[in-house]
C-alpha cells in the first residue's frame, strides 16, 4: 500500500485531480463560514450578473449562486460519498458470496447482478427515488441500488480467483472456518482495486443525484447543483451564469475525482502497472 | 575455428534505480560460433535472460537498456541498429524459441497460417511452394501426420507438439542464430528429452548456431558444445561443455554442480514395519463432470491406493496431468473425493464435511509448490506462522511464541517475524510455509513439489531442512515431486504414477535398480544429463570427453 501510494504521488495528473478534490472540500468545510445563513434566502435583486455585488451573480428569485454551489457542494459529496459506501458494502456482500462459494449460489446472485445491469442505471434511480419519495436518504439508496452490480462482479471476480491461490488453500488446510478465509485473508488481498473502482463510482454518483435534481427528484429542502441548473434552465439565454457555474462545479469535480481514481487504479492494480 | 556467428563484446545492460543492482549484466564476453550450441547457465536473477533479450533489441525500454558494449553480427553491431534494421534480422536471421510456447503463439490461428505468415511476410514464394514448405517443415520436427496438424489449433497441440511448432516455426528462414530460453522448462522430463534431442538433430543439419539458456546442469550436459555461467550478471567462467562439467575452475560453478541432485543409487534401506498413518483405499477423483451441461470428465485419480509408514518418505513421482498433485490434495482433504477410503491412522476422513474435518486437520498438513503463491502477501510472517494454532484455540501470545521459535527452527532470523513475505526470497518464502506446516505439530508432512521453483542451491538446503525436520519431529512424509533425482535423494519409497493410476511402487533402490514398468524405465532414461551423472560417479580417469 506504501509503495502504492509513492507510485501515486508520481502521477501528475492524479495529484491534479487530488488538488481539486482538496479545495472542494475546504470549500464545503469553509462554507458555514463563507455564506451565513441558509442559501434558500433571497438576498439581492433578481438576476444580477456576476462580478458584481455578488461573485458568481444571483438567480431569478435573487439567491447567492456562489453559496448555492457551495451548498450544493456539500450535498454532491455526501450524496456520492454515501451512495458509493452502500454501493460497495452491497455489491462486496453479494459478490463476495458469490466468488467464494461459487456453484449454485453464484449462479442466482450472478443472474440477479445482470438483472440490474440490464436496466438503464438513470431510468431505475428515478424509479426508486419517485416510490420512496424524493429525500437525501431515497437519493443515496437509489444511487447505491443501481451503482452495486459492477462492484459485485468485481469483488466475484477477485474472489474467484483468489480461492484458487495457494495460500488460501493453506488456510483451510489449517483448519480455518469461511469467515476467517474471507475476512483475513480475501477481502484485504482485493481492497486495492475496490478502492481503485469505488473512487470512479463516487463521479457516477455524483452525475446521477445532478440528473435526479435537475429532473426536480432531488430534496427540495436541500440546495444541489442539480437543483441550480433546473431552476437557471429557464432563462439559460438571458441569464447564463445560472446554469453555468453549477455545471463547471460539477465537471471539476467528476474530473478531479476520475483523474484520482485512475491514479488509484494504475498505482493500487499490479495488472496495470508498467513492469 | 570459424569466425563466431555472433561476437558478443563487454556487453552490459542497465538496470533502472531502485533494482537490487546497476546493471542486469556486466562486461560480457561471449562468442557464438556457428554449429555450436553455447548453453549460457545461471540461477534466476542471473541476467540471462536479459542477453537473449539484448540480442533481439526486445529489453523493456526505456527502463532496461544497452549500457555499454557491442553485439556483432553479420558485420552489423545489434546494439546500435535501429527498429527497421532489427525487424529484417528478427525471424529471418536470428530466431527465437520461449518456456512457454502456448504464449507465443496465437490462439486464434492454425499452425499452418502462423508458419504460412512467417515465409510470406520474409520470401516471395508462391502459395503451393509454401504448403510443402509447411508440411516439409513440420515434418522435420517430427510431428505426426504434418497435413492434419498444420489445420490444428495451438490448443489441439500438447505441450511437446506445440514445442516443436514453435521450432519449426523459428526454424523456417533457415537463420543462422537460434536463441532458446529455457525452452524444454514448462515441459515433462520425458518430453524435454524429446525436443532436446530435436533441437540438437536440427542444429547439427543445418549448421545453425544456438544460444541456448538454461538454470539446469542436466540440460547442459545433454546439449551443449560449449558454457558459459553467469553469476549476478558477471561471466565467471566459460570453456567446452567437458571442462565446464568435468574440471569446473570457480567456486560457483563447482558449488552448483555440486547442488545437482544425482542420479545415484540410493542405499538400501530396510523395510519398515511401523504402524499405518495414511492408508488410502481405491481413491476416486474425477474433474469436470460436474455442472448444468455435464461435459466429459477427466479421470484424475482412478482407484489409488496409497500407504504411509510411521516415520517414512514416501515419493509420489509422476509427470504433469499424471494425478500426484490431486492424490496430495486429496490426502490432506483439500479436495473433496468421488469414492474411495482415506484413513489417518485408522479413521476414515474421506466423506467427512469441512467441520468434521477440522480436528483432524492439526494432524495431516501441506508444503506448497509455489512459495510466492502460498504465503498471504497481506500477513506478516508471525501472524502467517500462528495462524494454525490461533484457529485451534491457543491463545495469540502463546502461539506467537511458539512461530518464533520455529523461525529459529526452520532457520530464519528472529527479525523475520515482523516482515511481510514479499521481503524474502524463494527459498526463505518456502522455509516460512514449513514453518506453518509444521506450526500445528501434525504426524504426516504431505509436500506437493516444495523444490520445484527453487534454484538448485537453494533447492539442496530446502531439500537438507525437511530431512532434518523429519528425523527430528519423527514426521511421515509424502513426497510429491516430478523429478526422480530429488526422489531417490528423499524417499524410502517411491510410487510412480501415471493417468491418474499408480503403476509401480516399491523401496527406492528397488525402483533404482530394476523398474518393473517399462513408463518407469522410461521416466530414468529421460532425465537430463542421465549419462554425465552415471560417468562423474565414476572415477576421474575413466571419463570420456566427448
Amino acid at each position: 500500500m506504501g509503495a502504492g501510494l509513492a507510485r501515486f504521488a508520481r502521477n501528475r495528473m492524479a495529484l491534479f485531480g487530488a488538488a481539486i478534490l482538496l479545495g472542494l472540500l475546504l470549500l464545503v468545510l469553509a462554507t458555514p463560514a463563507l455564506f451565513p445563513g441558509d442559501p434558500f434566502r433571497l438576498v439581492g435583486p433578481a438576476l444580477q450578473p456576476p462580478g458584481g455585488r455578488f461573485l458568481l451573480g444571483t438567480d431569478t428569485l435573487g439567491r447567492d449562486v456562489a453559496a448555492q454551489i457551495a451548498y450544493g457542494a456539500r450535498t454532491s459529496l455526501l450524496i456520492g460519498v454515501g451512495a458509493t459506501l452502500g454501493a460497495i458494502l452491497f455489491g462486496v456482500i453479494v459478490g463476495g458470496l458469490a466468488g467464494y462459494y461459487r456453484g449454485a449460489v453464484e449462479i442466482v446472485l450472478m443472474r440477479v447482478t445482470e438483472f440490474f445491469q440490464t436496466i438503464p442505471a438513470f431510468v431505475l434511480a428515478i424509479l426508486i427515488v419517485a416510490i420512496l419519495s424524493p429525500s437525501v436518504t431515497s437519493e443515496i439508496i437509489a444511487i447505491a441500488a443501481v451503482s452495486w452490480p459492477g462492484i459485485a462482479r468485481l469483488v466475484r471476480g477477485e474472489f474467484a480467483a483468489l480461492g484458487g491461490r495457494e495460500f488460501i488453500l493453506a488456510c483451510t488446510g489449517l483448519g480455518a472456518s469461511d469467515a476467517r478465509i474471507i475476512f483475513r485473508h480475501m477481502l484485504p488481498n482485493c481492497t486495492a482495486p475496490i478502492i481503485a473502482v469505488g473512487s470512479l463510482l463516487i463521479g457516477t454518483a455524483i452525475l446521477i443525484e445532478a440528473g435526479l435534481a435537475f429532473l426536480g427528484l432531488g430534496d427540495p429542502n436541500v440546495m444541489s447543483w442539480g437543483l441550480i441548473i433546473s431552476a437557471g434552465r429557464a432563462v439559460l439565454r438571458s441569464a447564463w451564469w445560472i446554469c453555468t457555474f453549477p455545471g463547471i462545479a460539477i465537471l471539476l469535480t467528476v474530473l478531479a475525482i476520475n483523474l484520482v481514481g485512475d491514479g488509484l487504479n494504475e498505482a493500487l492494480n499490479p495488472r496495470l502497472r508498467e513492469r | 575455428m570459424t569466425t563466431p556467428v555472433l561476437d558478443i563484446e563487454k556487453l552490459s545492460i542497465g538496470l533502472p534505480p531502485g533494482a537490487d543492482r546497476a546493471q542486469a549484466v556486466t562486461d560480457v564476453d561471449l562468442a557464438l560460433r556457428a554449429g555450436a550450441v553455447t548453453c549460457l547457465i545461471g540461477e534466476s536473477g542471473s541476467g540471462k535472460s536479459m542477453v537473449a533479450r539484448a540480442i533481439l533489441g526486445l529489453l523493456p525500454k526505456p527502463h532496461v537498456r544497452i549500457a555499454g558494449g557491442r553485439l556483432l553480427f553479420e558485420g552489423q553491431d545489434l546494439a546500435a541498429i535501429d527498429e527497421s534494421g532489427m525487424r529484417a534480422i528478427r525471424g529471418a536471421r536470428i530466431a527465437m524459441i520461449f518456456q512457454e510456447p502456448m504464449t507465443a503463439l496465437n490462439p486464434l490461428h492454425t499452425i499452418g497460417r502462423q508458419l504460412d505468415e512467417i515465409l510470406r511476410i520474409h520470401t516471395t514464394t508462391g502459395r503451393a511452394a509454401r504448403r510443402d514448405r509447411i508440411l516439409a517443415l513440420l515434418d522435420s520436427v517430427h510431428l505426426p501426420d504434418p497435413a492434419r496438424l498444420a489445420r490444428a489449433f495451438p490448443h489441439q497441440l500438447s505441450g511437446g507438439q506445440r514445442q516443436r511448432a514453435m521450432i519449426a516455426m523459428a526454424l523456417a528462414l533457415k537463420p543462422r542464430l537460434l536463441i532458446a530460453d529455457e525452452p524444454t522448462t514448462a515441459l515433462d522430463v520425458t518430453t524435454q528429452a524429446q525436443i532436446l534431442h530435436l533441437i540438437r538433430d536440427l542444429q547439427r543439419e543445418h549448421g545453425t548456431s544456438v544460444l541456448f539458456i538454461t538454470h539446469d546442469f542436466g540440460v547442459v550436459a545433454d546439449i551443449a558444445d560449449s558454457v558459459a555461467v553467469l553469476q549476478k550478471g558477471r561471466l565467471v567462467e566459460q570453456g567446452g561443455v567437458a571442462d565446464v562439467l568435468g574440471r569446473p575452475q570457480h567456486p560457483y560453478t563447482r558449488s552448483l554442480i555440486a547442488a545437482v541432485p544425482k542420479l545415484a543409487p540410493p542405499p538400501v534401506r530396510p523395510a519398515s514395519t511401523a504402524p499405518l498413518v495414511v492408508e488410502g483405499r481405491k481413491i476416486e477423483k474425477a474433474y469436470g463432470a460436474r455442472g448444468l451441461f455435464g461435459g466429459r470428465a477427466i479421470r484424475a485419480l482412478a482407484q489409488v491406493d496409497v500407504e504411509l509408514r510411521r516415520g517414512e518418505t514416501l515419493g509420489v513421482v509422476g509427470e504433469s496431468g499424471s494425478g500426484k498433485s490431486t492424490l496430495a490434495r486429496a490426502v490432506t482433504r483439500l479436495m473433496p473425493v468421488d469414492g474411495g477410503e482415506i484413513l489417518l491412522s485408522g479413521h476414515n476422513v474421506a466423506d467427512l464435511s469441512r467441520a468434521q474435518m477440522r480436528p483432524h486437520r492439526k494432524r495431516v498438513q501441506m508444503v506448497f509448490q509455489d512459495p510466492y503463491a502460498s504465503l498471504d502477501p497481506r500477513q506478516r510472517v508471525i501472524d502467517i506462522i500462528a495462524e494454525g494454532p490461533i484457529i485451534h484455540g491457543t491463545t495469540p501470545a502463546v502461539a506467537q511464541e511458539e512461530a518464533r521459535v520455529l523461525l529459529g527452527l526452520v532457520g530464519l532470523d528472529p527479525s523475520a517475524a515482523r516482515r511481510f513475505p514479499h521481503e524474502f526470497s524463494g527459498g526463505q518464502r518456502q522455509r516460512i510455509g514449513i514453518a506453518r506446516a509444521l506450526a500445528l505439530r501434525p504426524d504426516i508432512l504431505v509436500a506437493d513439489e516444495p523444490v520445484s521453483a527453487l534454484d538448485v542451491s537453494v533447492q539442496a538446503q530446502i531439500l537438507a531442512l525437511l530431512a532434518d525436520i523429519k528425523a527430528r519431529l519423527q514426521l511421515s512424509m509424502l513426497f510429491v515431486t516430478h523429478d526422480l533425482r530429488v526422489a531417490l535423494q528423499v524417499c524410502d519409497r517411491i510410487a510412480v504414477m501415471r493417468q491418474g493410476a499408480v503403476v509401480e511402487v516399491g523401496p527406492t533402490a528397488e525402483i533404482y535398480a530394476s523398474p518393473k514398468h517399462p513408463y518407469t524405465a522410461a521416466l530414468f532414461a529421460a532425465v537430463p544429463g542421465a549419462d554425465w551423472q552415471e560417468r562423474a560417479s565414476r572415477p576421474i580417469h575413466e571419463r570420456t570427453h566427448a
